[in-house]
């Protein structure tokens, strides 16, 4: 496949694993393993029966009528937001935890953003019985707070962030401290496509599924299997790099991953990494990268906890590079009128995150009998209090 | 000009003191008065930080020093700017210490050719893998007549610290004990079967121990183990301390040997 990794762990200039020594065990341990265990067959007999019954997959592929009338389209909507704990997370927290049990670790540490992945962990953590620990940005705390209660509910500790720009790149940072810290007891569930080989393919692996059942379903619905557009949003960009999976080496889909343009590119305010960023090296792999001249990581900015992150998973940089994909910016007040078209088109209340794609579907130029899946990646239950607030539906 | 890393191990077989400082802390310009100072109290070897954003490897006092130094302003090519005549003033070896992010932006080539014209001996990049070091750079580093340090930790197995010792020439970075800097647990300096098993493996380069050592106990325990130690937070701490720079450096220093 084109768009696999090579020998090295690379998408081709992007990837590897850039890691102190002191990581290198553990991901090598990794590296050596993931393939070998999540295809034996009891592994994929376990996981695909708690995908099952324990997080309601398949998800739905609707056919959004009123959404595609106003875009002209055909629009469905994959249904990531209908998984247990609402978001695409579980899928790859469900398929690490199996692997971390048989790598026989006993402590499970995590970063979240927006408290999706956060909860999706501790939701596994608490179904297996094993420590969890999830570093999440002070400010991600402050603004995701029904999220922080639900993990600590799960019985998960979450430890606040407190340095740099205190969101999802501060919690990364931290986790990665925590497991040079904790070498042999602990396993790091990485919530996207980020971080060093294997971490990239083995998250996309585990979220591929979202695509693996759009093909099953769209042969159903349409007698074809694949759609001339996918459209996702992207921060690390797990739910795209899912979405797109089965797809990557099909030219007749169009791939389209949606960034958060913040309050504009060009505000400097923004977490649009294909359009600001430039090669470099975060948290263990070599990506796109928003920076100063010197190489300091810069401090994005989004609405969406979830978005706000300086790299992009190499995979999309590759994609970005190759123009294997098109990406598009949303700024916050775009994804916010997203966020009310389609609870008012459709009666979905969206996440901030997944909004961001919803308002890109006037600008990809698909054509009335064109087949449009868009990823619902997650719902908007976490984001109520900003929706509150913006929409000044808390009588203000 | 023979790399001063070699020299200094040749001359001297025990009790080494490594000292780690971030370029730029407490202020942009205090560089070159510090090298002078630890030098003149009588340290070994000195590692100048280049402060990064997100310092992977590093516990909360590097990290901040990195902070201060950033928002003082420094960045690679200042800090090359503020070393340019150092070889004027002291022999005395010093190596670069920073992570891989910065340094790519530079130019790992023109970053290596502009440390060989100021007299820089060695790089420490613990972000950057032995691999692609191997793969992308090696070359390069060594045109440039620059040790490329490499961190083994207690968890390295065998095979690969002998790797390690095949593809470097200055010495072996040995991490006390599964920790990021800073750690004053005194765990450090607790694992002596690790220390004694890379001390009889019989490798090419002398060992220095580094990562919780912070004062007279510590560092005199470490040297019982290897060729000396390396010391960052529990200085950068000094530094920080009200009052003269020069003093607060000097009774650092002596506190760990008297």
């Amino acid at each position: 496949m084109k768009y696999s990794i090579d020998e090295n762990g690379f998408y081709g200039r992007f990837g590897g694993a850039y890691v102190p020594e002191m990581l290198y065990p553990n991901v090598e341990e990794l590296r050596q393993n993931y393939l070998k265990i999540m295809y034996e067959p009891a592994f994929q007999e376990e996981l695909q029966g708690l995908l099952k019954d324990y997080v309601g997959r398949p998800t739905p592929l609707y056919f959004a009528k009123r959404l595609s009338e106003k875009y002209n389209t055909r629009i469905y909507l994959k249904r990531e937001d209908l998984n247990h704990t609402g978001a695409h997370k579980i899928n790859n927290t469900m398929g690490q935890i199996l692997l971390a049990k048989r790598l026989g670790k006993k402590r499970i540490i995590a970063e979240t953003g927006a408290g999706q992945h956060g909860v999706a962990t501790a939701t596994v953590c608490a179904l297996m019985g094993l420590e969890c620990i999830v570093y999440m940005g002070e400010v991600d705390i402050e603004r995701q707070a029904p999220n922080v209660a639900r993990m600590k509910m799960l019985g998960a500790t979450v430890v606040p962030a407190i340095s740099g720009s205190r969101t999802l790149k501060d919690a990364t940072n931290e986790a990665i401290r925590d497991w040079i810290s904790n070498p042999e007891d602990t396993y790091y569930i990485i919530g996207s496509v980020v971080g060093p080989h294997p971490y990239p393919d083995m998250v996309a692996r585990f979220q591929a599924v979202i695509s693996e059942e759009m093909m099953a379903q769209l042969q159903e619905k349409e007698g074809r299997d694949y759609p001339d557009f996918v459209v996702a949003c992207v921060g690390g960009g797990s739910n795209a790099a899912g979405a797109f999976y089965h797809y990557l080496d099909r030219p007749e889909v169009k791939l389209v991953a949606v960034e958060a343009a913040g309050l504009g590119v060009d505000s400097g305010e923004s977490a649009a990494t294909s359009v600001l960023g430039k090669e470099g090296v975060i948290h263990g792999s070599r990506t796109l990268l928003m920076q100063t001249e010197d190489g300091q990581v810069v401090e994005p900015y989004s609405i969406s906890a979830g978005l706000d992150y300086p790299g992009v998973g190499p995979l999309h940089a590759h994609l970005h590079q190759s123009g294997r994909a098109i990406f598009k910016s949303i700024t916050d007040e775009e994804a916010l009128q997203a966020v009310l078209e389609l609870t008012q088109l459709e009666g979905i209340i969206p996440a901030l995150e997944s909004a961001h794609a919803l308002a890109a579907l006037d600008r990809i130029g698909a054509k009335p009998d064109e087949v449009v899946v868009l990823n619902l990646s997650g719902r908007g239950d976490k984001d109520l209090a900003t929706y509150l607030k913006r929409f000044h539906f808390d009588g203000e | 000009m023979e790399n001063r890393i070699k020299t200094l191990f040749a001359e001297k077989q025990q009790g080494l003191l490594s000292v780690y400082f971030t370029a730029g802390f407490p202020n942009l310009n205090d560089t070159v008065p510090i090298i002078l100072e630890l030098e003149k109290n009588g340290v070994d070897l000195i590692e100048v930080g280049m402060p990064f954003s997100d310092p992977l490897a590093d516990g909360p006092t590097i990290q901040q020093s990195s902070d201060i130094a950033l928002k003082n302003g420094m960045t690679i090519p200042k800090l090359f700017e503020q070393l340019q005549d150092i070889r004027k003033h002291t022999q005395i070896p010093l190596v670069l210490m920073g992570y891989l992010n910065p340094v790519m932006q530079y130019g790992v080539e023109r970053f290596c050719q502009k440390a060989k014209e100021i007299g820089i001996d060695g790089v420490i990049l613990p972000d950057l893998p032995l691999s692609d070091y191997v793969r992308e750079f090696k070359g390069i580093f060594e045109e440039n007549g620059l040790s490329k340090i490499f961190l083994v930790t207690p968890q390295t197995p065998e095979q690969r610290i002998r790797e390690i010792d095949s593809h470097t020439n200055g010495f072996v970075y040995m991490v006390s004990s599964a920790s990021t800097t800073g750690s004053t647990t005194g765990k450090a300096v607790a694992n002596t079967d690790y220390f004694d098993r890379v001390a009889k493996m019989g490798l090419r380069n002398p060992g220095l121990i580094g990562f919780g050592i912070h004062n007279k106990d510590t560092f005199g325990q470490a040297c019982n183990h290897a060729k000396g130690a390396i010391i960052g937070s529990a200085f950068i701490k000094a530094l920080s301390q009200e009052g003269d720079l020069k003093q607060n450096i000097s009774s650092f220093i002596q506190s760990l040997r008297n």
